[in-house]
């Protein structure tokens, strides 16, 4: 009836106990609070079933935070373990516990951390910024995010019901196959990745319908602001991309349910296809997760610097560029598997080519400060954190673009060191940084500057301590994933410097929530009166703040790239043109069925519970034929009432 | 509802769209074929290509999905003309083709399982019986697609919408016209002989 | 305090803690940086190559990241403010330009290097390599040394300046063979058999260790080389076998179950073609192994033909 699922599934070691305790508490807790303050109809009507690409883009932004918590907590233990497990003390973790921490560790920070912050903050800004009102398929926007929402929830189950993979974020077989993991951890990996994978599949699909066809008038893609088309350029390998990783966790679930031999020993099987399969996947995930970061810090530094981006139109092929050779790099992964010096020398080549064009937006940025006026507000403190950080780490990268200095670097602390400057330096700076930036825009306020300031010192030298050693570990020929080392190979001391880098990092991120807090508090002090608290170039800034739940009451046309500036700057009048009705899309709880459908299907695959599998697969498609037939239709807003709203926030604006 | 500038951009919004979506699906299929590639002589003692493979059963089946790609097109047609009788006969012969094509390639793998040769012998049996039945897979979906859209036929006018929806669905159709195309080439054709 | 002063400590901070670790990157005992063979050496030799080179771009754009920031920040009221100056086909032909050559060295470089320090590729010498066959097992590494009927877990000895090529393969999980300090990493994988080259220059104790992850006892795989003169290497060779435990398929199937055995242990080898009986439970069902036999002539200077790995 429940498949292998049985009583055993629960924790029985004191720190799995702790764990799952932690979050069976927070999720009981934060449903206390919802039902103390009387607020889940709120929740639901509000949110939950919203439509509104803002709403949603604030709820994956909630759902990566959290994650990036637990993500952190991860990273505490882990460092913790390697400062103290020197010689003789074997630490506080087992291998197992402390090889499904680092590979739970890895899976969330990139999937759910990363890829949550990204479309979080595509949603809040994109449509905002192309003068449209949504996203070209709202309710698909809300079966992302829910599918998104639903591989997380998986995630977090293996820490209760259950165990997480230990064959690290990627899960090569043979180790991830039945023989070595028998356990139903690979499972758990496998199946939240599907789910969350086919969210992020469809929001690909969305926006850069999105980007191709919902312009504002006059605004062609040449005059569209940067950070679109580092969108652009980031969802078209998300769509080429995310299929590859569809298939490769599929067949590696076959091989596990169904018995088949694709990544066996025997039997013709063959596990280096998966490495090759899993990283034509994998080096176009991550520069799918560094263009908009990019885009946003092209922004930035051309706004706070009051001055054109430099160089528009090399930056759009320098994007274009990063994305079409982020396919033929894939082999840097794996150099030191044989494959050969012809072609270990052209993927070699073809990765420090990847340089040229990144090291081309740098300067790029440069240049638009020079002779510029620059305003250091937080957003342009974290650019230059990412540009002392960001180019370290592109220096170690191009390194081990040499596969002969590779093979001395590969899967050794070295490397570690070198990716974590690369996503933390690049993408976690740069979505940290938009979202301070535009987080005015969305709730109306500014976050407290001063708090802002420290907390971008102490990431900085948080990553900096939790890093830089490792580079120097790695080169004492210290490899990745160990959970202890011998005493004479004097690397503890180092280890103690990282640990305590996390702690400030957890410092850090102290300090973020204690901004978020005082901004809050503070929030009439901080208040965004016009809706352009920093003097901005483009139409996002050009709504009042917080942007309507219409995004704009008309909508704009175009002549200008920086349209808004070029507004400000000819003191052009304000459109004049009659109110009209605007449909909106109607809120709807069919994303999160189809995801709840989705999330128990994978359960059932994982614990072998077939009837629910079936059920469940049978639940999502006739929601979706039922979604076909019985169209819930639009709302429509009349003119009238446009009107009315758009006169009280301007009331609000003048007071 | 109204028939506005809106659903005319939205028609235009979704058939990109989709046709995004039919370009995943390419890569998806393209990996699938990637991995028979490699796999394909990997036969572990086992049956190879040329053993198991019948066909001139396998040219029926072809010609039984080939005649339903061509019977959903001409009923676009027909549906875009407001032929709605002719419409709907076209598309029930290409439930019927697609059906059939569906039920022989069940017959196939039945027969293969029953021989003992199924997805576990060997890496080649997996990765033939994994591209083919996700093909089949992807054909089902059709088919129940199919089965959805069928009843606004049965009326006596048709709606923009209908049409747009029939659209897309024999983009999807034709899609998988064309992958069993390949399948028939590299899989059948071509089989277990050295290039 | 002032966002001006906070700002520039943490500036100071930031470069203190970069400065400190490459002090201690350079002055530190760090096995991948002080190599004791040839192989290393070159390894060696690149990074300081390709350091030097990316320095190139780096020391500029830090330098130019300052100067911007200090100069062109509002407060200072910057005379030259030019908020629509976008373009100069003079900077962009640089900025393009260097970047693009710096990279043309360092692919020819790279180019050279990797054919140069292919890991199935011999190493020229007057003397006759050393075979020593590796296995990667769960969780130790077994060496058998066919010519002398000895092999050994967790350790191997070698003679000093001469190559040594290691053939490998494994009976569990894909695993990565590392001697940092004689040279770079290569893979074992079930069913096929890949090569490392390496040569040890001084003679010393080295540590070996699996550079991928392989199940729980995988952080406790390490294993210790010696490199000794010829003649001591020879005596260890013809250690009394009668004193040794014996190695043959019956014992193999017992040493190969999961286990982190806490001494190196020396075998008598009793069965010769023991590596390639371990490789055929792989490969006997499998397609793509193609025997060693393919190798070309070893005293050959050009690349060697490689068995297994991906082609």
């Amino acid at each position: 009836m429940l498949g292998k699922l049985n009583l055993d599934a629960l924790p029985y070691d004191p720190i799995a106990i702790g764990g799952a305790i932690s979050l069976i508490g927070g999720t009981i807790g934060i449903a206390a609070l919802l039902t103390y303050k009387k607020r889940w109809g709120w929740l639901y009507k509000e949110w939950l079933t919203s439509l509104d690409a803002k709403k949603i883009g604030i709820m994956y932004i909630v759902v990566a935070t959290l994650m990036l918590l637990r993500g952190l907590m991860d990273a505490a233990m882990l460092r913790g373990q390697t400062a103290i497990a020197s010689g003789e003390n074997s630490g506080y973790l087992t291998s197992d516990h402390f090889q499904q921490m680092f590979s739970a560790h890895g899976t969330i920070m990139i999937f759910f951390v990363a890829m949550g912050l990204m479309f979080g903050l595509i949603n809040l800004v994109l449509p905002l910024m192309l003068g449209a009102r949504d996203v070209a398929f709202p309710f698909l926007n809300s079966v992302s995010f829910w599918l998104f929402f639903a591989g997380m929830a998986l995630v977090n189950t293996s820490l209760i019901i259950g165990e997480f993979s230990a064959a690290g974020w990627l899960a090569y077989p043979p180790l991830s196959g039945l023989e070595y993991s028998p356990g139903v951890g690979v499972d758990y990996w496998i199946w939240s990745l599907q789910i969350a994978g086919i969210g992020s599949l469809l929001s690909g699909i969305n926006f850069i319908t999105t980007i191709l066809k919902m312009r504002a008038p006059g605004m062609t893609l040449m005059k569209m602001p940067i950070f679109a088309w580092s969108v652009l350029t980031s969802m078209m390998l998300v769509v080429t991309a995310f299929p590859v990783l569809t298939v490769t966790l599929g067949l590696l679930s076959l091989d596990r349910l169904l018995g088949t031999n694709f990544f066996t020993t025997t039997l013709g099987g063959d596990p280096m296809m998966y490495v090759n399969l899993i990283w034509a996947w994998g080096h176009p995930e991550v520069y799918i997760l560094i263009l908009p970061a990019f885009g946003i810090f092209s922004e930035i530094v051309a706004t706070f610097s009051r001055k054109r981006l430099f160089g528009y139109k090399s930056m759009v092929i320098a994007l274009l560029a990063i994305a079409v050779l982020s396919y033929i790099v894939w082999l840097h992964h794996f150099f030191t598997m044989g494959a050969g010096p012809n072609v270990n020398a052209f993927f070699g080549i073809m990765t420090m080519i990847i340089a040229i064009p990144t090291g081309v937006k740098v300067f790029n940025w440069l240049f638009t400060m020079y002779r510029g006026s620059i305003d250091f507000k937080n957003p342009m403190i974290w650019f230059l954190g990412f540009v002392m950080t960001f180019t370290i780490g592109g220096m170690t990268g191009v390194m081990m673009s040499v596969p002969a200095i590779d093979f001395q670097m590969h899967n050794s602390m070295f490397l570690v060191a070198h990716f974590h400057n690369m996503i933390i330096g690049g993408v976690v700076f740069g979505y940290i940084a938009g979202f301070i930036y535009w987080f005015p825009k969305i709730f109306g306020f500014r976050l407290h500057e001063k708090l802002g300031t420290y907390v971008v010192g102490a990431w900085l030298i948080g990553f900096l301590l939790a890093f830089l050693p490792l580079y120097i570990l790695g080169l004492k020929g210290a490899t990745r994933r160990l959970d202890h080392y011998d005493s004479s190979l004097g690397w503890q001391w180092l280890f103690i410097i990282s640990a305590i880098g996390v702690g400030v990092i957890l410092l850090g991120v102290g300090l973020q929530l204690l901004q978020l807090y005082v901004s809050i508090k503070q929030r009439h002090k901080l208040r965004d009166t016009n809706g352009d608290p920093w003097n901005g170039r483009t139409l996002e800034w050009s709504t009042p703040s917080p942007a309507p739940f219409y995004n704009f009451a008309k909508l704009p046309s175009v002549t200008h790239r920086d349209e808004f500036w070029e507004r400000k700057r000819s003191k052009s009048k304000p459109d004049a043109s009659p109110y009209e009705d605007i449909e909106l899309p109607r809120n709807t709880p069919d994303g999160i069925i189809i995801a709840g459908m989705a999330g128990a299907v994978g359960f059932a695959l994982i614990w072998h519970i077939w009837w629910l599998a079936a059920l469940g697969l049978i639940g999502c498609i006739v929601i979706l034929i039922r979604r076909s037939i019985i169209n819930p239709g639009e709302i429509i807003i009349p003119a009238a009432a446009i009107k009315a709203y758009e006169n009280q926030l301007l009331k609000r604006t003048r007071s | 509802m109204s028939h506005t500038l809106a659903s005319t951009q939205n028609s235009s919004k979704v058939q990109l769209g989709f046709w995004i979506y039919l370009m995943t699906d390419c890569i998806l299929f393209a990996t699938l074929f990637a991995v028979y590639a490699v796999l394909r002589n990997n036969t572990a003692g086992g049956p190879s290509a040329s053993d198991i493979f019948d066909m001139p059963f396998i040219l029926v089946e072809t010609l039984l999905l080939l005649a339903s790609s061509f019977t959903a097109g001409i009923a676009l047609l027909a549906a875009k003309k407001s032929m709605i009788s002719l419409a709907r006969k076209l598309l029930i012969a290409t439930l019927v083709l697609g059906v059939s094509f569906l039920a022989m390639e069940l017959y196939e793998f039945i027969k293969m399982y029953n021989e003992g040769h199924s997805w576990r012998e060997s890496a080649f049996l997996s990765a033939y019986f994994t591209l083919v039945a996700t093909h089949g897979l992807h054909i089902t979906a059709g088919i129940i697609w199919l089965l959805v859209l069928l009843p606004k036929f049965f009326r006596s006018k048709i709606d923009s919408l209908t049409i747009s929806r029939l659209t897309l669905f024999s983009m999807f159709w034709h899609f998988l016209d064309v992958v069993w195309i390949f399948i028939f080439t590299v899989v059948y054709l071509i089989g277990d002989k050295t290039l | 305090m002032r966002k001006k002063t906070f700002l520039a400590l943490l500036g100071g901070l930031s470069f203190f803690i970069i400065a400190a670790t490459v002090f201690v990157l350079i002055t530190g005992d760090n096995a991948v940086l002080n190599p004791k063979g040839e192989i290393a050496q070159k390894q060696f030799d690149l990074i300081v190559f390709a350091t030097a080179l990316s320095l190139l771009v780096i020391l500029p754009v830090f330098a130019l990241t300052i100067y911007v920031s200090i100069k062109y920040r509002a407060s200072k009221k910057p005379v030259d403010y030019q908020p629509d100056w976008d373009h100069s086909k003079k900077a962009e032909t640089m900025w393009w330009g260097i970047p693009i050559f710096i990279i043309i060295i360092l692919s020819v470089v790279t180019w050279k290097s990797t054919h140069e320090l292919d890991p199935f590729r011999p190493i020229q010498s007057t003397k006759e390599p050393l075979e020593i066959q590796v296995v990667s097992l769960q969780w130790k590494w077994l060496f058998i040394y066919p010519e002398y009927n000895i092999a050994s877990v967790n350790y191997a000895q070698i003679p000093v300046d001469r190559p040594v090529k290691f053939v490998l393969t494994s009976d569990a999980p894909m695993n990565s063979f590392w001697i940092p300090q004689l040279g770079g990493m290569i893979y074992t994988m079930t069913g096929m058999s890949t090569q490392l080259h390496l040569i040890a220059n001084e003679t010393g104790t080295y540590n070996g260790v699996s550079s991928n992850i392989s199940g729980p006892g995988f952080a406790d795989m390490r294993f210790t080389v010696d490199s000794t003169a010829e003649s001591e290497f020879y005596d260890w060779t013809q250690t009394s076998k009668p004193t040794l435990a014996q190695l043959d398929t019956t014992t193999y199937n017992e040493l190969r179950k999961p286990s982190i055995p806490p001494n190196p242990t020396l075998f008598y080898l009793k069965e010769e073609d023991l590596y390639w009986k371990i490789m055929e439970r792989y490969t006997h069902s499998s397609h793509k192994y193609h025997h060693g036999s393919n190798i070309k002539n070893e005293s050959s200077s050009e690349s060697s033909e490689h068995s297994g790995g991906h082609h």
